[in-house]
């Protein structure tokens, strides 16, 4: 190879370095239509679920963008980071570190339309590979405010 | 239901009718003598710390743009409204980008990376709510030379659609 040619495979491959070590984990590699089907849980189960007084009472993560969760989310779900970022994933990975693995867990977004959200299809990986046998992604169609606050569904707001 | 709640509840179900149905009837709250939505007034200072007051574009059509740059269909929208805010200036048309993202610097870069061609202010719960809760992006919201909320658009937006409503808008001189 020739001495220039080297240079700028170098030079490649120190960009794909630094893009890659700075930039949103990518939602593509984890869609949220890749999750299992038997691992996705829809809203009106969810309500039903969270009423459930026989059942052990999930965790229930928003896993999107914090100005969408203070406007409102689902009572008694907490924020952990965006599942699309590295921070949001190490948060992620911090609050369930003291659970068993078999602890149910039901993670949400709803920044955007299901098949194009960056982030409950890396959130959900990443509890998967943490070895958490129990986590169920829920099912947002369009918008947390389409699919579930014009539904009727209880809303909370603030911190 | 207090005024205010009632008046963003109202703006919430104001919802895409195409061109036929410009202005719409609705409850108690901000509304004009005919009894549509007037959009909220609100002032933040865009990414050049220059004021942005809605009220301050009264007399133009003006395209609010809920977006966030982990937004996919919101990135999609950026050139299109830049082109149209290019197209459509001196007609009277005024874009003005709603970020709701988390973080400023995210912000920054993407508008320079896209090139975005009108004023882009950071988002916060207050501007959300006050626009009837943004609970996903985008959210479009047309607002007519008088003021009025006449077109919302959640989810991605039908561009041909939406350009025509802006067109018609700027034909009228909004009475």
């Amino acid at each position: 190879m020739q001495p220039l040619r080297k240079l700028g495979v170098l030079k490649l491959f120190l960009l794909a370095v630094t893009v890659g070590a700075s930039a949103p984990v990518h939602a593509q590699s984890h869609p949220a239509t890749a999750i299992a089907e038997g691992d996705v849980i829809q809203p009106a189960a969810l309500v039903a679920r969270l009423g459930d007084t026989a059942q052990p009472t999930p965790l229930v993560l928003q896993v999107g963008a914090h100005v969408l969760y203070v406007q409102g989310h689902i009572p008694g779900s907490q924020y952990v980071g965006a599942g699309s970022t590295p921070d949001g994933l190490k948060s992620l990975r911090a609050r369930v570190s003291k659970l068993a693995k078999d602890f149910p867990i039901v993670l949400y977004c709803g920044c955007c339309p299901w098949s194009r959200c960056p982030n409950i299809g890396p959130a959900y990986e990443e509890l998967r590979r943490e070895g958490y046998r129990n986590v169920k992604a829920l099912y947002i169609a369009n918008d947390f405010g389409t699919d579930w606050v014009d539904h009727g569904y209880p809303v909370a707001q603030g911190e | 239901m207090t005024l205010v709640a009632a008046s963003q509840e109202a703006i919430r179900r104001a919802v895409y009718t195409g061109v036929a149905a410009l202005c719409w009837a609705c409850g108690a709250g901000a509304a004009d003598a005919g009894g549509t939505l007037l959009a909220p007034d609100f002032t933040r200072a865009d990414l050049t710390s220059h004021r942005q007051r809605l009220s301050d574009y009264s007399g133009k059509v003006v395209l609010l743009s809920f977006w966030a740059t982990w937004c996919e269909p919101c990135i999609g929208e950026l050139a299109t409204f830049s082109r149209w805010q290019s197209s459509y200036a001196k007609s009277g048309l005024q874009v003005i980008g709603i970020a709701m993202d988390d973080d400023a610097a995210a912000v920054r870069a993407a508008v320079r990376r896209y090139r975005v061609g009108y004023p882009v202010v950071l988002g916060d719960p207050d501007l959300g709510r006050l626009y009837g809760g943004v609970y996903g992006l985008p959210l479009n919201v047309l607002v007519d030379r008088a003021g009025r909320i006449v077109v919302r658009i959640q989810g991605e937006a039908d561009a041909a659609r939406l350009e025509q409503s802006i067109r018609s808008l700027l034909a009228s001189d909004g009475r």
